[in-house]
């Protein structure tokens, strides 16, 4: 069953900056909605005031039927009766309790062996069963982050909002944290909003996708849709203009990754992060991310180049963006390249020509997608 | 030697302590989490006994609870006598000028303590009474014990507000710095030495204990 989550709000800076957020979507329970955007973006106010530890000035927020703010009617729910679990970039764990305590903070209400049993859950899902009895000091940043994330699930919350909870740590940390967060949101099929501004976290956690650039909603849509499609050139400076498309890993070939989409063959090196290879053996899926100015065009496949990766297609689109051109192409899958209008205009590529698509293994970024 | 004295001073001390365990707090957090506009008007009024001559405090405060006032009045009407030159009036006057010595480390601990927590704390459904009791008040007891020795010390040793309110009566509101001022005028020159040896001992030995305990609280010292 999905919970519409309705943001129509407006907060004013005494900086002059304004935020106001306009989108509405359905939110499926184990799905996340990525609120995407650059910094300064106005994202954490967005989230902050869905949790209501922000007031807007004006609009409203709903959520599964509920008025949680409404600045017309004058309603404003507290923090408190909203049900939601809100993670912040820091843990932001009580010193002074253990790692058990902090998870069991808001059962207060639950019988004792409820409470024990509860917490005991709740740290085997974040794989910290051994440090119940541990204090936050003595935790790296990334297992306190995931007793955070334990503590906000565990009073069963109505929405999960996780603003950049990955964003203080380290590669590795970082790269566990996202397959767990993800396993975690499906395992107890709670609906999550996600604030980020990485590519790699929208991509491998996002379903459906809202892009926040200068304080205003410009795009809203499945995460996949917006790479592909960005409404607008904001969006496309804030994505990164990029081609993802989904793939599945079919062998390795001389040290490289070797990617299937239907017919076409995407050789990637498995440098940057290696666990995730290692995750897609048992799900070979994966999404082969190519930035547009990655992509080089020729009329005809050169017989001998550096780059791995050869794609017959046609031009499908060109769409001008001054000097710049975006071109759309369509080799087994649609990729997207940018060009200069001159390079366009001396190779004669319009829509419907024939062309060649080179891009070196090495500009293939997988991202896993468990 | 003058042990009663000593014994009110001690009495007057502990229960303005308590008083103000209990009076301070609330101001404290009120002082620390406010947004009003104008909340810098109470803290000016928090920190007057900081500055005003006791002299100036002492006299107002006898005012206030002077017969002629309604504190005086109600206090009258419920225990059937004044509250001038009693040490419940000692008491009021004590807790009123040790007010900032209480008030100013509780609400500098409870600024302390990371919003995020507090915010964590509400969102996860607990009220702002419980997560006052369960996250700022065990992450602010340095600065509620600093508050309570301060304004113990601070007691033991005020003169001029006891001189205005007290009316020095042995047993009741003679009070050790009382017995000190007074040896001296009686040129009783050995046991205003004592006296004021024994005091000075204790309050170096209660400060001491206090600044060994929490080194980083008092912003006034630079070390660390």
């Amino acid at each position: 069953m999905a919970d519409e989550l309705i943001v129509d709000i407006e907060k004013r800076f005494s900086s002059g900056f304004v935020v106001a957020a306009d989108w509405s979507a359905p939110m499926r329970g184990g799905a996340i909605l990525v609120l995407f955007g650059p910094s300064g973006a106005g994202k954490t106010t967005v989230v902050r005031s869905i949790a209501g530890l922000e007031r807007p000035e004006r609009g409203r927020i709903q959520f599964a039927g509920d008025t949680w703010f409404d600045a017309d009617a004058q309603r404003w729910t507290e923090p408190q009766r909203r049900h939601v679990g809100y993670v912040g970039q820091k843990p932001a764990l009580f010193p002074h309790l253990t790692v058990r305590a902090n998870v069991e903070y808001a059962l207060s209400d639950y019988s004792p062996t409820e409470r024990a049993r509860r917490g005991d859950e709740m740290l085997a899902l974040v794989e910290l069963a051994e440090y119940g009895d541990r204090y936050p000091r003595e935790l790296s940043s990334g297992q306190a982050q995931r007793v955070a994330l334990a503590r906000a699930i565990a009073p069963q919350p109505r929405l999960l909002l996780l603003d950049e909870p990955l964003g203080a740590l380290d590669a590795p940390a970082r790269s566990r944290l996202r397959s767990l967060l993800r396993s975690v949101v499906e395992r107890t099929g709670i609906s999550a909003v996600l604030v980020t501004h990485d590519r790699t976290e929208a991509i491998a956690l996002g379903d459906q996708m809202v892009v926040l650039a200068e304080g205003r909603v410009r795009q809203v849509g499945p995460v996949l849709e917006v790479f592909r499609r960005p409404a607008d050139l904001v969006v496309a400076r804030s994505v990164g203009v990029e081609s993802v498309v989904p793939a599945r890993i079919a062998g390795a070939e001389d040290g490289l990754v070797l990617l299937k989409v239907g017919d076409a063959t995407i050789r990637a090196v498995a440098v940057e992060p290696v666990e995730d290879i290692e995750i897609d053996r048992q799900h070979p899926d994966v999404f082969a991310c190519i930035r547009a100015e990655d992509v080089v065009l020729q009329r005809a496949a050169p017989s001998n180049a550096s780059a791995r990766n050869h794609w017959s297609g046609r031009i499908v689109g060109v769409e001008s963006e001054g000097a710049i051109e975006r071109v759309t192409i369509d080799c087994g899958f649609p990729l997207v390249a940018l060009i200069t209008r001159q390079a366009r205009e001396e190779l004669a590529l319009t829509t419907g020509a024939p062309v060649v698509a080179a891009v070196k293994a090495t500009a293939v970024h997988l991202v896993a997608r468990s | 030697m003058d042990w009663t004295a000593m014994w009110v001073s001690v009495r007057l001390s502990a229960a303005t302590m308590v008083v103000l365990l209990l009076v301070g707090t609330p101001i404290a957090y009120w002082i620390a989490f406010s947004k009003w506009r104008w909340k810098f008007l109470v803290e000016a009024i928090v920190a007057l006994p900081l500055v005003l001559p006791p002299t100036v405090l002492g006299f107002y405060i006898l005012v206030g609870i002077g017969p002629a006032s309604p504190l005086g009045q109600l206090n009258t009407r419920l225990t059937g006598r004044g509250l001038a030159f009693t040490f419940e009036g000692l008491l009021i006057a004590s807790v009123l000028y040790s007010l900032p010595f209480a008030v100013q480390p509780f609400s500098a601990a409870f600024a302390s303590v990371d919003k995020n927590l507090l915010e964590v704390s509400w969102s996860l459904g607990v009220s702002r009474r419980s997560t006052f009791r369960r996250v700022v008040l065990p992450l602010s007891v340095r600065g509620l014990v600093t508050g309570m020795v301060l304004s113990f010390a601070h007691t033991l040793g005020e003169f001029g507000v006891v001189l205005m309110v007290g009316g020095n009566l042995p047993g009741v509101t003679r009070t050790v710095s009382i017995a000190i001022y007074d040896s001296v005028q009686a040129l009783d020159y050995q046991a205003a030495w004592q006296t004021s040896l024994l005091l000075l001992l204790v309050s170096f030995a209660i400060l001491s204990i206090t600044y060994s305990l929490q080194k980083t609280v008092w912003a006034a010292w630079p070390m660390n």
